[in-house]
């Protein structure tokens, strides 16, 4: 094909359900996922010609490829980070059916999280692996002292900024309590019709003492989510509405890593967000007032507040009385996770808070913004994001 | 360097798991099996970096200095995992970032000072515990300011 510059949208989106024992393989979740996304496009899975993923998942792209009849893959990759590249995935499909090189970018993740391994859990074997190419270079100077999940880490990566600007752990309950109420209208989630109140997240257990009760974490969840990108052009003649992919960008500076987080100058904000942030802003000519919903990654609350300063939608320790005072509800400054996100709807490894995202756009979510049109949103992963656009 | 005391009898045998040992971190953890706490110091322009790596950051060098560490510092930030318990601790440990005087961070546990009187900025002083397999790593108790 001609190489020249293509704009890039996405025209699927696709999901199992989610729940804590799926019953099925991880492939097979990855598998419905993709079919999923393909058929709410409207192509065939034998069309794709890019897959891809982050670290940590369990399928293998050929496998994958298998299922669904890919005749002729012209791109795969696996992007390192785990969650903290769900975004990316975004920004390497972009750049793929920018630089015209893929017509039918796959971006999926499915796992069995709950029913066949737990994140939350003590690690299985006393050495565990620690493979390069998760972006959690130092993770193994973490485990001798009795830091071994990710809460402790992301505890120990918070504290600092909780601290510095004199966040309580009941500060961080608003976060929960929205997102819950969320959750509670979204028929998709696993907390459907489940809110919570601020009592009942100051009664839940310490997971990390005295930051993080069980109510400031993600779930741990089965399920998959699948993305289908294209060029705006093609997703123009397609069955969705198509929604652009106006910019989107990765940042890792230096001394940074993925949740074992400790060796970069300041503690108390989040510079991989701040590089994020810079960058995509600079190249869609945006800015944080512009954006109508953001689907930011919550493994644990104060990544949230985190996140929301790093993007400007607030200033350096003003996150607290940001959600405090409503900005993520519906009809407050900025509508957060307006699925559950990852504490109520599910635990995809953020890749479910960014079909949200897509929704909100196509006006389809169970959470739809009605204050205002939604022309722009915003997806962060913390060392990556986007920034989609109703086209 | 340390006057904790020591292991007891047999039937209290270190539970804490032992240290992942990678090449370019080895000099480490040997260092603190001997009650030594060590850093990685680049031998031509002097600067300090942890965790160890290979090649100094800032000038490119592969002359690695392994130096005895001052042991002083303060905590910049600390948790207390309760649930899941972590594997090999009798009770919860103080998980904490200790910044040290020659400006680097590590990840360790402060001892002997209760939860309750954690607060940020302790000033510490490295010690060493046993663990598991006759190994030792560095980890910080309260000292004076």
């Amino acid at each position: 094909m001609a190489r020249k510059f293509t704009d890039a949208a996405i025209a699927g989106i696709g999901q199992t359900e989610f729940s804590k024992a799926s019953g099925r393989s991880e492939l097979q979740l990855a598998a419905e996922c993709a079919k999923a996304a393909c058929d709410d496009a409207g192509i065939s899975p034998h069309d794709i010609d890019g897959m891809i993923t982050f670290t940590i998942d369990n399928s293998d792209e050929v496998n994958l490829a298998r299922c669904l009849g890919v005749k002729d893959l012209a791109y795969t990759t696996r992007i390192p980070g785990g969650g903290a590249a769900a975004a990316a995935t975004i920004y390497q499909a972009m750049g793929m059916v920018n630089a015209g090189l893929c017509n039918n970018v796959l971006i999926w993740r499915a796992m069995n999280e709950r029913s066949q391994y737990r994140f939350g859990q003590n690690p299985q074997q006393q050495q565990m692996q620690y493979q390069s190419g998760n972006g959690t270079g130092s993770l193994l100077w973490c485990v001798p002292y009795g830091a071994m999940t990710p809460a402790s880490w992301g505890a120990l990566q918070a504290a600092r900024y909780m601290h510095q600007y004199g966040v309580t752990n009941r500060d961080l309950g608003y976060i929960s309590v929205q997102q819950r109420a969320y959750a509670a209208n979204n028929p998709n989630a696993w907390f459907y019709q489940k809110p919570i109140t601020l009592e009942d997240h100051q009664n839940s257990k310490w997971i990390q003492e005295p930051w993080l009760r069980l109510l400031d974490c993600c779930q741990e969840s089965d399920g998959g989510v699948a993305v289908l990108v294209t060029s705006l052009e093609r997703a123009r003649d397609l069955k969705q509405p198509p929604v652009k992919i106006v910019g989107a960008t990765q940042s890792i500076p230096y001394n940074v890593e993925v949740i074992s987080n400790y060796y970069h100058e300041d503690l108390t904000e989040m510079p991989e967000a701040k590089g994020v942030a810079k960058r995509l802003w600079a190249m869609t000519g945006l800015k944080p007032s512009d954006m109508q919903m953001a689907a930011l990654y919550d493994a644990f609350t104060p990544h949230v507040l985190l996140q929301l300063e790093a993007f400007g939608f607030c200033k350096p320790g003003e996150g607290k009385d940001f959600v405090k005072g409503g900005g993520m509800a519906l009809d407050g400054e900025l509508p957060v996770n307006t699925n559950g996100g990852l504490t109520g709807e599910a635990y995809i490894h953020g890749m479910n808070s960014m079909i949200e995202g897509v929704r909100q756009i196509r006006g389809t979510s169970y959470n739809q913004i009605k204050k205002k049109a939604v022309e722009h949103v915003l997806i962060s992963s913390g060392m990556a994001g986007a920034v989609l656009e109703k086209a | 360097m340390t006057d904790q005391p020591q292991a007891a009898p047999a039937a209290d045998k270190p539970t804490r798991i032992p240290p992942i040992v990678t090449l370019d971190a080895k000099f480490f953890w040997d260092g603190a099996d001997q009650e030594q706490l060590l850093g990685e110091k680049c031998g031509d322009c002097g600067l300090f970096v942890f965790p160890p790596r290979p090649m100094c950051p800032q000038c490119f060098s592969l002359k690695r200095q392994h130096v005895p560490l001052s042991g002083r510092g303060v905590v910049r930030g600390w948790t207390i995992p309760r649930h899941p318990p972590p594997f090999g601790f009798k009770e919860a440990p103080i998980v904490a970032i200790v910044e040290l005087e020659e400006g680097i961070r590590m990840v360790s546990n402060v001892v002997g000072i209760a939860p309750d009187a954690m607060e940020q900025d302790l000033p510490v002083e490295v010690t060493f515990e046993p663990t598991m397999k006759d190994h030792k790593v560095p980890v910080f108790r309260p000292r004076s300011k």
